[in-house]
C-alpha cells in the first residue's frame, strides 16, 4: 500500500494554493510567524547555554517549527497537548512564556516540576494544558485517548493532540493508543512528526510500510500526510482533523514530514550519520523561509519587518535566560514532596534524615531551620 | 594488556566475542552507524558488517522478544537496552518469557542471551535517564544480574555472560563509562558469575556495594582509615545468584555491616542482604547492619547529588558503624 503525496499549501512562489488556504487572519499569520522565531531563538539559545556548561542538555528544534506551530495553531485553549520533547512551538503558540520554560532548562526552583526532570521536559496547565513530558517513548498515546475519552464522557467539544516522531511509531503505545482510539471513536488527533530520524535511524530501518499515516488503515483511524515544512498545510490538515474530533467522528493520524536540522539532542553528533546533502536539501525547504515567502505574497512581511521581530524574540529570550540563570536551585524537601499527596512517615523520616546530614555537612542546600514536610 | 576505560572494555568484550563465536549477534537502538549513545558499540558494523551489529525498531520489546527466540534457535544475541529506565516495555519478554523458558519446557528450549544496559545515575539525567531498577529483576528466578565495576571485570563479566547459558541482565554503571580506567587483558578471559571481588581488605567494617558505588566507598573507606578505621569492602559483581558464602564471610570477618546502594531502600538489595546476614550470622554482628541507598523516590535532576550516595554519607555510616 502506497501513501498520498503530501498535502501542500505554500508554493514555491510563496502563495498559497487555492482551496486548502486555511484562511488565517494576519493577527493569527503574525503571531504564528512570531511564534516560529520565538521557537528558533529559544533553540539557538538553549544551544549556547549548554555548549557553555549553564544547563545540562537541550533538543534541538531546527526544522520543524512549522509542523509544531502549524499543529498547535489549530487548538483552542480548552483542548489538551500531549507534546514530545521536541515541540518547544506547541507551548509558546499558546502563550506558555519563554521564562517559565527557561525555568526548566535550568532545573530552578522556579521549574514546575522543581528541577525534578531534564531540560525539555516541560509541564504546564495554563494557559493550556501541555501535559508533563514522559522521557519513555510512546507511553503519552494512551494516555492521550484516555482523557480525550473523558472529554467525550462529559459531553465537551474538546480535543486531544498527541505528538510523537516516526520512532514512536514503533513503540507499544502507539499500536494500542490507535486501536483504542479508533474502537472509542475518541477526540483524538496523533500528530506523527516524520522528522527523517530517530536519532540515528533512519525511517527505512524504523518500518517497512510506505510511511506513517497508513498506519491508522488498519486500526480504523484515517490517515493523512502533510508537508511538515508547510505551516498552512499542517494548519489546514490538523483543522480538519480537530474538527473531525470535536464532531464525535473519531481520531485522525497525521503525518507531517519534515527534517530534524541538527543532532538528536546537545550530546549527539549527527555527523555521524546523516548525509550531508540530506541537510542541504532540507536547508532549502526552510519552514521560515518559506512562511515568510507566503507574508510576503499577502504584504505582511518585508526584510526589515523580519529582522526587528528576530531582534525582539532574542532580547526576549536573552532576558527569560537571565532571570532564570539568576534563580536558585529547588530546596532539598523537594525530593521528597509530591511522591504521593501525603509524605508517608519513610519518606519523612529519610527526608529529615538527609536534611540533618547535609546540615552537618555545612551544605547550604539544607536552607535554615527544621525539615520542612 | 591495554589500559582501557570501562565502556572500551565493554566494547572490547562484544568485539573480542564476535570475533569467537559467529553466533554472536549484536543490536539494539543506535547501536549500528552511532555506536550506541554511549559507543558501547563503535565501529562493530563497520568491522563485523550490518548484519552482526545493527539498528533496531525503536522498540524494547521487540528487542527482547526477538532475542529470545534467536537465543532459542541457536544464535548468541546480546541485545542492549539505550538506558535501563526504557527496558519496561520489555519487562514481559524478560520477566514472562525469558526468565522462565527453560522451566516451564523442562529445559527443552532455553534463552541464552545477554541483555546489556547502562544504569545508575550520575549524568544529570533525571527521572528516567538515571534510575538503578536492579531489584525488580532480581526478583526474577531463572535470570542473572550481573553488574561490573572495574574495566577488567565488564570485559571479563561480560564474556562470561555471553557464554553462560542463561539469559543475563547486564548492567553497566554508566557514571563509571569513563571515570574508571584498568588493565584489561588481550583476548578471551572471563570472570566467573556468581563470584565476589575483594576490592579493600580490613578488620573493621565490612562494606558490601556493587557499581558505581564502589568507587564512592573507596574514597569513604580512605578518609575512614585517616582516622584508624579499616574497612573490608567487597563488591558483590553478581547480583543474582548472589555469591551468599561470600557475603557471609565478609560479614563474620568485621561483625559491622554496611550496605551501599544508590537504587531506592524499601526492597532494595540491601533489605536482601540484611535478612541474609540476619538469619545465618546475626550472633557475629557488633553493630546494626546500616543502609546507605537512595531515597524512595523517583531520582531528581537539579538535586541529584543528595540522591546519590556519596562519600560523605558512606563515611557517616562506616564510622557509625564503628562506633556502636
Ligand atoms: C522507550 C524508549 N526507548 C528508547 C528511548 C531513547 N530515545 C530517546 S529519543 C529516541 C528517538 C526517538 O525518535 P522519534 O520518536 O522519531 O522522535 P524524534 O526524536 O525524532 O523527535 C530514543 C530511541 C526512549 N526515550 N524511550
Amino acid at each position: 500500500m502506497s501513501q498520498p503525496a503530501p498535502l501542500t499549501v505554500i508554493e514555491p512562489d510563496g502563495r498559497a494554493s487555492m482551496g486548502h488556504d486555511p484562511g488565517l487572519s494576519d493577527d493569527e499569520l503574525l503571531h504564528c510567524y512570531r511564534t516560529m522565531l520565538l521557537v528558533r531563538a529559544f533553540d539557538d539559545i538553549c544551544l549556547k547555554l549548554q555548549r557553555s556548561g549553564r544547563i545540562g542538555f537541550s533538543i534541538p528544534n531546527k526544522g520543524i517549527e512549522a509542523t509544531q506551530v502549524g499543529a498547535a495553531s489549530a487548538l483552542r485553549k480548552s483542548d489538551w497537548i500531549f507534546p514530545s520533547y521536541r515541540d518547544f512551538g506547541m507551548a509558546m503558540y499558546h502563550g506558555i512564556k519563554s521564562v517559565d520554560m527557561m525555568h526548566n532548562m535550568f532545573g530552578n526552583a522556579q521549574d514546575s516540576a522543581l528541577g525534578r526532570q531534564m531540560p525539555v521536559h516541560f509541564s504546564f496547565t495554563e494557559p493550556i494544558k501541555f501535559y508533563s513530558i514522559s522521557s519513555p517513548i510512546g507511553t503519552h498515546l494512551p494516555q492521550a485517548v484516555g482523557a480525550a475519552f473523558a472529554m467525550k464522557e462529559r459531553g465537551e467539544d474538546n480535543v486531544a493532540l498527541v505528538s510523537f516522531g516516526d520512532g514512536g511509531t514503533s513503540s507499544l503505545g502507539f499500536h494500542s493508543g490507535l486501536n483504542f482510539a479508533g474502537v472509542w471513536k475518541a477526540p483524538v488527533v496523533f500528530l506523527c512528526q516524520n522528522n527523517g530520524y530517530a536519532i540515528s535511524c533512519p525511517s527505512e530501518q524504523q518500518t517497512a510500510s510506505d510511511g506513517y499515516a497508513i498506519k491508522g488503515v488498519a486500526y480504523g483511524v484515517p490517515g493523512v500526510v502533510v508537508d511538515g515544512n508547510d505551516l498552512l498545510a499542517v494548519r489546514q490538515a490538523t483543522g480538519e482533523a480537530v474538527e473531525r474530533a470535536r464532531r464525535g467522528d473519531g481520531p485522525t493520524i497525521i503525518e507531517a514530514v519534515t527534517f530534524r536540522m541538527g543532532g538528536h539532542s546537545t550530546s549527539d553528533d549527527p555527523s555521524r550519520y546523516v548525509p550531508k546533502e540530506l541537510f542541504e536539501e532540507w536547508e532549502k525547504k526552510d519552514p521560515v523561509e518559506r512562511f515568510e515567502k507566503y507574508l510576503a505574497s499577502r504584504g505582511l512581511w518585508t526584510k526589515e519587518r523580519g529582522e526587528s521581530m528576530r531582534g525582539d524574540v532574542m532580547k526576549e529570550v536573552a532576558d527569560a535566560a537571565r532571570e532564570a540563570q539568576g534563580v536558585g536551585k529547588p530546596p532539598l524537601e523537594s525530593i521528597f514532596s509530591d511522591v504521593y499527596a501525603e509524605v508517608p512517615a519513610h519518606l519523612r523520616a529519610q527526608g529529615a534524615a538527609a536534611f540533618d546530614l547535609a546540615k552537618r555537612f555545612g551544605d547550604p542546600d539544607a536552607g535554615e531551620g527544621e525539615f520542612p514536610l | 594488556m591495554a589500559n582501557l576505560t570501562l565502556i572500551q572494555a565493554v566494547n572490547d568484550g562484544l568485539r573480542t566475542a564476535m570475533e569467537a563465536d559467529s553466533t554472536v549477534y549484536v543490536f539494539g537502538e543506535d547501536v549500528g552507524p552511532k555506536g550506541g549513545v554511549f559507543l558501547a558499540t563503535e565501529n562493530l558494523t563497520r568491522d563485523f558488517g550490518a548484519n552482526r551489529c545493527f539498528d533496531t525498531p525503536l522498540s524494547e520489546d521487540g528487542i527482547i522478544g526477538t532475542a529470545i527466540g534467536m537465543a532459542m534457535n541457536g544464535l548468541r544475541p546480546v541485545a542492549e537496552i539505550q538506558f535501563q529506565d526504557f527496558i519496561f516495555p520489555a519487562f514481559d519478554q524478560i520477566v514472562s518469557e525469558a526468565a522462565k523458558l527453560r522451566y516451564r519446557s523442562g529445559g527443552q528450549y532455553t534463552a541464552p542471551m545477554v541483555i546489556r544496559t547502562p544504569y545508575g545515575g550520575g549524568i544529570r539525567g533525571g527521572l528516567y535517564h538515571s534510575q538503578s531498577g536492579e531489584a525488580y529483576f532480581c526478583h526474577t528466578p531463572g535470570l542473572k544480574v550481573v553488574i561490573p565495576s572495574t574495566a577488567h571485570d565488564a570485559k571479563g563479566l561480560l564474556l562470561a555472560s555471553i557464554a553462560d547459558p542463561d539469559p543475563v541482565l547486564f548492567l553497566e554503571p554508566k557514571a563509571l563509562y569513563r571515570s574508571v580506567k584498568g588493565e584489561v587483558p588481550e583476548g578471551h578471559y572471563t570472570v566467573d558469575l556468581s563470584t565476589l571481588r575483594n576490592v579493600r581488605e580490613g578488620e573493621h567494617v565490612t562494606v558490601l556495594c556493587y557499581g558505581a558505588m564502589v568507587p564512592v566507598c573507596e574514597k569513604a573507606a580512605a578518609r575512614a582509615a585517616e582516622n584508624g578505621i579499616e574497612c573490608h569492602i567487597v563488591d558483590l559483581r553478581t547480583l543474582l545468584p548472589l555469591d551468599e558464602e561470600g557475603v557471609l564471610e565478609a560479614a563474620k570477618k568485621t561483625g559491622r555491616v554496611v550496605v551501599v546502594h544508590e537504587a531506592p531502600r524499601f526492597c532494595g538489595m540491601g533489605g536482601e542482604i540484611s535478612a541474609l546476614i540476619a538469619e545465618n550470622c546475626i550472633e557475629y554482628m557488633e553493630a546494626p547492619i546500616i543502609r546507605v541507598t537512595g531515597f524512595d523516590t523517583p531520582f531528581p535532576n537539579t538535586l541529584e547529588h543528595h540522591y546519590l550516595p556519596d562519600e560523605r554519607r558512606v563515611l557517616d555510616a562506616i564510622e557509625r558503624s564503628a562506633a556502636y
